[in-house]
């Protein structure tokens, strides 16, 4: 594994960091897309691929940091470095909201999923309502190109900074996924009852991954407001979202590290192919159908996710080749 | 010293009494079989004792502590560790690793618990399936694997749940020997057996329940020829079943 | 607007500081009561399913979509009334349902229940999408040439269509209670419902039992988006709310339970409505939701329910 240990290393030193001199627009565009989702899959992967509870709302924590760094920095002048760690903590706080009536309340599987969905909607129609922060129609931030506003000129800042998330986030879920916390969580994941038997407090783990969780979505929420700079309820806190954010966990493999950015690395370009395909049609939906039969067929087919059954492969070639 | 006692443990489910008003005692150190027919409320007993289920009437002292309306993980750190009656591996996690949550209960430091759970896994014999996920591993393995994550908690008092369902005579002896070598160690062992050579062989005291209640109790021997258990439950062809220890 | 006398005015404090009329209520009620026929069968389809796979239908808003879909087609293109096609509506949803249990489900009907969670919500999003590609994301609403009147009944007026919509609603569950409960097949599904094994043994093709089942609570819920197709307005991103408000019931009434489904499917719609009457439109999905979380957190086993997943 050491061979394929150095090429990652590369890969993530060397090739990564110098790829914007070499792009084009479009790619570093593309790549920061796959870096940011690539991060918030990640992010979900904690209490969604290790502890294995389903969220499907995480869109509400990417929602309520987006809106909370924006509105900060445009009504309060606060800047959006710090307004990232207020979103966040906003967010994990509606992670431990929901986390502490799913957990304290026994709901597991699919009534979980059901009471994560019904908050991101609840957020979302509350936001169209709130007219102070622009309703269905928006909130809009002005495009100042200033750094200490977390706004860049050169699309290569947000590659970047989107890289540097997504390598944050991934070193921490690594060093978590072999100690106690990652233990206990997958423990949970795959037998609550017989966690609970050998000493693990499930709910008090469940609530830390899902505060995790939340915390860091949130943050990344601030990174998209001031990307697309521009926020609708129903983007930012809809299903399409969250189905963006955890089919890369799930196809690239829920619960292992990479999982989740080998999923973006899949999942982005496809994508892209499918909207620009049908483009005629007028209606990005068409990159959902997509998502839905790839979620199918990863369910039937590969329901690890394309990590582990990669990694086997290699694993094989290189034994085979020694 | 007593090392676990119920008073009057009591639970209803609907309008049956699994449980009713139970008074048992356990010292420490010792070998206490469960037995009695399917149905007995052997396992609701378990699910009592280890915080799984909340008892309609009675109390569960542990050393002396009561149990009540404790969550079953904080049962498993005051040192009562149980298995489940169908085993319950954690089935994508290795074998190490199954162990090592157990572990993780005395020796939170993720290699330290390592250490100390290959130091089990090693011991029930397992060494050789280590790396394996849980979910590849054959029946007595299993078993073994249960016990061993039980054990790596370093509990005082082991329940376990017809550890012994589904063996062969080969496998049941080692398990037994197992089992023997876990008690000297210094564990007290309560378990639920239908297997009624291991539960002669190991225990020092049997009970026996029906209808959730005490019918007989007393050394092996005696609870063997009591004719209100043979008659209930052993059934003709045990009646000369004698203790071999 | 009303013949004969009105009732005295009863003054009902609103949020909005409107004063509300008993008529109005009134009217809310018996809206919601007629409404209530066409949630039944659509939460009767998903309890079916359910109580027999222990699988949760993700998809069956989108199913029920497509069945308001397909009335509309039959409506604009071949001229056929809704309140007499949605046969070909439930026929259609029976094949879809039967092919997705058949070359889908069946294949992960011991896997983890993450997985079913999740082949289902993959359906949902191939279901809406399509339906949004095909047929694009405005509102349509189907015209019945049955349903344009309205009828008097003392103060309050009842829609034809309601009336109707519920008349084979009700027409419908009774069939389905027939064919569970007096003839063969029925009693296979019912069987495996409560035991697969149990049946398996005697001989049970389980696996096309669950395909009919399946097929079956597919049907009832692209019959009931046919009758419901000339009173609501629809587009493809309804299946969503469709699925919740199935949920609501279906959790309100007991999973798997059928009477529960109906008592419930009852409950919801006239609390829907008379929502309607006393909040604005758009915080009438709130309601919804909220109801859900509620539901969510305090009723899992529901008023008839035997048993949680």
């Amino acid at each position: 594994m050491t061979r394929v240990a150095v090429v990652a290393a590369v890969i993530v030193l060397v090739a990564l960091p110098l790829a914007p001199s070499l792009f084009g627009s479009y790619a570093v565009t593309l790549f920061t897309l796959i870096f940011f989702y690539a991060f918030l899959g990640q992010a979900w992967n904690i209490v969604g691929g290790y502890a294995g509870q389903l969220s499907a709302g995480h869109a509400a924590f990417l929602g309520i940091g987006a809106y909370t760094a924006a509105v900060l920095s445009v009504e309060k002048g606060l800047t959006p470095w710090i307004g990232m760690f207020v979103g966040g903590a906003l967010a994990a706080l509606l992670g431990a909201l929901v986390g502490f009536l799913g957990f304290r309340f026994g709901l597991r599987g699919f009534y979980f999923v059901l009471l994560t969905v019904a908050f991101a909607e609840i957020c979302r129609i509350v936001a169209s309502n709130t007219e102070a922060i622009g309703g269905a129609v928006g909130y809009y931030i002005t495009f100042t190109g200033d750094p200490r506003q977390l706004q860049f000129q050169d699309a290569r800042a947000y590659y970047y900074l989107a890289l540097v998330l997504m390598l944050a986030v991934t070193a921490l879920v690594g060093v978590l996924e072999r100690g106690r916390f990652g233990v206990y969580l997958s423990a949970i994941r795959e037998d609550e009852s017989a966690s609970e038997a050998l000493g693990v407090d499930t709910f008090r783990y469940k609530m830390l991954a899902m505060v995790l969780s939340s915390f860091l979505t949130g943050i990344g929420g601030a990174f998209y407001a001031f990307y697309v700079f521009s926020l609708q309820p129903a983007s930012v806190f809809g299903i399409p979202l969250s189905v963006e954010i955890i089919i890369r966990a799930i196809v690239g493999g829920a619960g292992t590290v990479l999982g989740p950015i080998l999923g973006s690395f899949i999942l982005s370009p496809l994508a892209e192919l499918a909207r620009y395909y049908f483009a005629q049609s007028g209606w990005h939906g068409a990159h959902l159908v997509v998502y839905g039969l790839l979620l199918i067929a990863v369910v039937l087919f590969l329901p690890e996710g394309a990590y582990p059954r990669l990694a086997r492969l290699v694993r094989r070639r290189v034994a085979g080749a020694a | 010293m007593t090392l676990l006692e119920t008073r009057t443990l009591t639970k209803n489910f609907g309008g049956v009494r699994a449980v009713a008003g139970l008074d048992l005692a356990m010292t420490e150190g010792e070998v206490l079989g469960l037995i009695g027919p399917n149905g007995a409320g052997k396992t609701t007993v378990f699910n009592l004792l280890s915080g799984f289920l909340v008892p309609d009437e009675g109390d569960v002292r542990f050393r002396g502590r009561s149990l009540r309306g404790l969550k079953p993980h904080t049962i498993c750190r005051l040192g009562l560790a149980r298995t489940f009656q169908i085993v319950r591996p954690f089935p994508r996690l290795s074998v190490l690793d199954n162990v090592m949550v157990g572990a993780l209960v005395r020796h939170p430091e993720a290699a330290a618990a390592r250490a100390r759970a290959r130091a089990v896994v090693e011991r029930l014999g397992l060494g050789h399936k280590a790396s394996h996920p849980a979910v590849g591993l054959t029946l007595p393995e299993r078993k073994r694997l249960e016990l061993a994550r039980a054990v790596a908690t370093e509990p005082t008092l082991l329940l376990l749940d017809e550890v012994m369902a589904g063996l062969n005579a080969t496998e049941t002896a080692a398990l037994v020997a197992v089992i023997g070598e876990i008690h000297r160690a210094g564990v007290s062992v309560l378990l639920i057996e239908h297997n009624m050579r291991a539960v002669m062989a190991l225990s020092h005291r049997i009970v026996v329940l029906n209808f959730g209640e005490v019918v007989a109790e007393g050394p092996p021997a005696a609870v063997a020829s009591h004719p209100r258990v043979i008659e209930a439950y052993l059934g003709e062809d045990h009646a000369g079943a004698a203790p071999s220890r | 607007m009303a013949e004969g006398s009105r009732p005295a005015e009863v003054r009902v404090p609103a949020p909005q500081g409107l004063t509300i009329d008993a008529t109005l209520v009134a009217q809310g009620l018996l809206n919601g009561v007629l409404f209530g026929g066409v949630f039944s069968l659509m939460a009767v389809g998903l309890t079916l399913i359910f109580g027999v796979m222990r699988v949760v239908n993700f998809a069956h808003g989108d199913m029920m979509v497509w069945g308001m879909y397909l009335a509309w087609l039959m409506a604009t293109r071949a001229g056929l009334d809704p309140y007499l096609g949605f046969v070909v509506c439930a026929a259609a949803l029976f094949g879809l349902g039967f092919a997705v249990q058949r070359t889908l489900v069946q294949r992960i009907v011991d896997a983890p229940h993450e997985m079913q969670i999740l082949l289902m919500l993959g359906v949902a999003l191939v279901l809406e999408n399509t339906a949004l590609l095909v047929f694009g994301p405005e509102p349509q609403r189907v015209r019945s040439a049955l349903a344009q009147s309205t009828v008097w009944l003392g103060p309050l007026f009842v829609d034809v269509a309601r009336l109707i919509a519920f008349g084979v609603a009700a027409l419908l569950a009774a069939l389905l209670w027939l064919f569970l409960f007096r003839t063969d097949l029925g009693r296979s599904i019912r069987a495996a419902a409560d035991n697969a094994y149990g049946a398996l043994v005697i001989g049970t093709d389980v696996r096309r039992v669950y395909a009919v089942a399946f097929g079956v609570g597919a049907a009832c819920v692209g019959a009931a988006g046919a009758l419901v197709s000339p009173l609501l307005p629809f587009q493809p991103p309804t299946g969503l709310q469709l699925s919740v408000a199935s949920f609501n019931i279906v959790i309100i009434g007991g999973m798997g339970s059928l009477v529960g489904a109906f008592v419930g499917g009852v409950l919801v719609a006239v609390a829907e409505s008379l929502g309607a009457v006393f909040l604005r439109p758009s915080l009438k999905e709130l309601v919804s939701f909220s109801l859900l979380v509620l539901i969510l957190l305090f009723r899992p086993a529901g008023i008839f329910g035997r048993r949680a997943p």
